[in-house]
């Protein structure tokens, strides 16, 4: 049998830009969950929740979604301090995160996607936008611009978050909360205000990746879920904590997916991110670029 | 009360449930308690690894479809008898428990969360593409038109199945509470590094609370495709099965047995009245809204109060 070049060819490049958007979607767990210590496992859901407003605004006054969400995305942050000062006094501050923390956002997670349900029911939306059905050719390799976009937003978005730790003196207290806490409070600064931040934030880049989904595939209540396997995979896989390594796993995780619909059917897809979570906890839990 | 006389109770009890196949006629009263008892299996074994040993399982519809396609598989291939089907979706169900334990019970416990959660994921892709089992468009069975035992009905059968499994799963449940695995695993809870510093074998406990909790999830399961003729992915993964394994115990209180049969009761009654009066899109909201409800507000469900109100009380002298 021939080497089919050109499918393999097409293959990558769809799994890097698919990369690319999971970099975005896994960008404010590896904040809220390698750097804070917060299982949010409700992340997808806020995501979702950015699909539906990218949605709604479009609908209704034709903007472009993604253009949207990053002008909205100050109300999502607003929601994230809200999220964080209800778990931070009902379960950080009583030592009962492990437990009830992780069920109270299970919770919100249901909450999100039922009252979707009830608002928009069960159909798939999709947003048309000018560019979405334009593909650019390279030889025998298809760039999609409906995949380019996100991809190229996304990327500047999980960048622009590391410049913002590593080089901002607030980021920099929020590296220092992942690290010490304690040490935080010798130096009179509040962790508490730390975290609400970093996680407010975490959660706006949710509400962005929420219209970069909408824009490349049809979206519905209920999918939030399966990119729960998928974000924790990516951060685990990359390393807790560690910008970089969300991005490289996020890389890894696109390339797999999109080998695995290529050359298995994309039925299958969705059963790579948990083999990639499952191998990388019982291999190499601090993963690729841990600390 | 000694778990022997416990379990005479429990039974005698369950029997009581049965014989009202005789006296009542209608058919809605056995199906909306079928689905109580089913959740009250549900809750029980999702508190022997959450509420006794602090691991919190996402994946209670993962092992409940687990029990389910396990009967669908082998009543397809081999005809089985219905007690062989029970056997076989249980001891299915406690292995994949088992396993998933071994690979992540090993971590914190985040990452045995997460795990389950997308663990029911991988497990619905998988049925989704296996066509023999019915695939997406999912699977008939037909139920037996004669009952044995001298039930009426095959559905009476299976509502007395699932009435025996819920006296079963508190039985074993309490029996694991009062033993010395039952103090085990609340050490492990309370503070797992002071646990195993204090000789307490806390993995395998680990993996024996993940075991027989997957198991009877397993169990409550195996019934389903007999009981609804007819079986999906969409029906058997149900999220609301694994919120509502969640939400009982920590409304009713997670500490003891009673909790997640109060929890179960309470809120199975309820969301049959609302499913019938209001819709079941609105049911699954109330749900979640008292699951957060309760997690912030009062964290230690209903029996929490009880407890509260007890202490409040001056002692008897």
């Amino acid at each position: 049998m021939e080497f089919p070049t050109a499918l393999v060819l097409n293959a990558i490049v769809a799994g890097l830009l698919l990369g690319g958007f999971y970099a975005a979607v896994s960008v404010g767990i590896s904040i809220s969950f390698g750097m804070l210590d917060v299982v949010n496992i409700a992340h997808p859901a806020f995501i979702i929740l950015g699909s539906y407003i990218a949605y709604i605004v479009n609908a209704r006054l034709g903007f472009d979604p993604i253009l949207v969400s990053v002008v909205l995305s100050p109300l999502f942050f607003a929601l994230g301090m809200l999220v964080y000062r209800v778990y931070y006094v009902c379960f950080e501050k009583r030592g009962q995160e492990s437990l009830r923390g992780l069920a109270f956002f299970f919770g919100i997670l249901f909450i999100t996607e039922v009252t979707l349900v009830l608002i928009f029911g069960v159909d798939y939306r999709l947003v048309e936008t000018s560019y979405s059905s334009t593909t650019l050719r390279l030889g025998p390799v298809d760039f999609p611009l409906r995949l380019v976009v996100p991809f190229a937003v996304s990327l500047a978005m999980v960048i622009g978050v590391q410049l913002f730790l590593s080089r901002t003196f607030f980021g920099r207290a929020v590296l220092a909360v992942a690290q010490d806490q304690l040490a935080l409070r010798l130096m009179a600064i509040n962790p508490f205000r730390v975290k609400e931040f970093a996680f407010a934030l975490s959660i706006a880049t949710a509400g962005i990746a929420g219209a970069f989904l909408i824009v490349i595939q049809p979206v519905q209540p209920s999918i939030g879920r399966e990119y729960i396997g998928l974000v924790f995979a990516v951060c685990v896989l990359g390393g807790l904590g560690s910008i970089w390594g969300t991005l490289l796993g996020a890389f890894i995780l696109g390339l797999a997916e999109s080998f695995t619909s290529t050359f298995f059917g994309p039925s299958w897809a969705p059963a790579v991110s948990f083999g990639i979570l499952l191998g990388a906890l019982a291999f190499r839990p601090t993963g690729l670029l841990g600390r | 009360m000694r778990n022997r006389t416990f379990a005479v109770i429990a039974f005698a009890i369950a029997l009581v449930l049965i014989a009202l196949t005789r006296v009542i006629a209608n058919d809605y009263f056995f199906s909306a308690v079928y689905t109580v008892l089913q959740f009250i299996v549900l809750a029980t074994a999702w508190n022997i690894l959450g509420g006794y040993t602090g691991y919190v399982n996402f994946g209670s519809a993962a092992f409940f479809a687990v029990g389910a396609y396990t009967t669908v598989f082998l009543n397809k291939s081999l005809h089985l008898p219905l007690p062989v089907l029970i056997v076989a979706g249980t001891i299915v169900a406690g292995l994949l428990g088992l396993g998933v334990g071994y690979l992540t019970l090993r971590m914190r416990g985040v990452f045995f969360a997460i795990s389950t959660l997308a663990l029911a994921v991988v497990l619905f892709t998988f049925v989704v593409n296996w066509d023999y089992v019915g695939g997406a468009r999912g699977a008939y069975i037909i139920q037996p038109r004669e009952a044995p035992l001298g039930f009426s009905r095959y559905g009476h059968l299976l509502y007395a199945t699932m009435v025996l499994m819920a006296a079963f799963a508190i039985v074993v449940a309490r029996a694991i509470e009062r033993s010395v695995i039952g103090r085990g695993l609340a050490a492990i809870r309370d503070d797992e590094v002071a646990a195993e510093c204090a000789g307490v074998p806390t993995l395998r406990l680990k993996l024996f609370s993940a075991t027989v909790s997957g198991a009877l999830m397993g169990m409550a399961g195996t019934t389903l495709p007999l009981y609804l003729s007819y079986v999906e992915p969409t029906a058997a993964f149900n999220l609301s099965y694994a919120v509502n394994s969640i939400a009982m115990p920590l409304i009713g209180g997670m500490m003891s047995w009673l909790g997640p049969l109060i929890g179960a009761v309470l809120l199975g009654t309820v969301q049959q009245v609302v499913q019938v009066t209001i819709s079941s899109e609105w049911n699954l909201f109330i749900v979640g809204v008292l699951l957060v409800a309760f997690v912030t507000l009062a964290p230690n469900g209903i029996m929490g109060w009880v407890e509260a109100w007890r202490r409040s009380r001056p002692h008897p002298r």
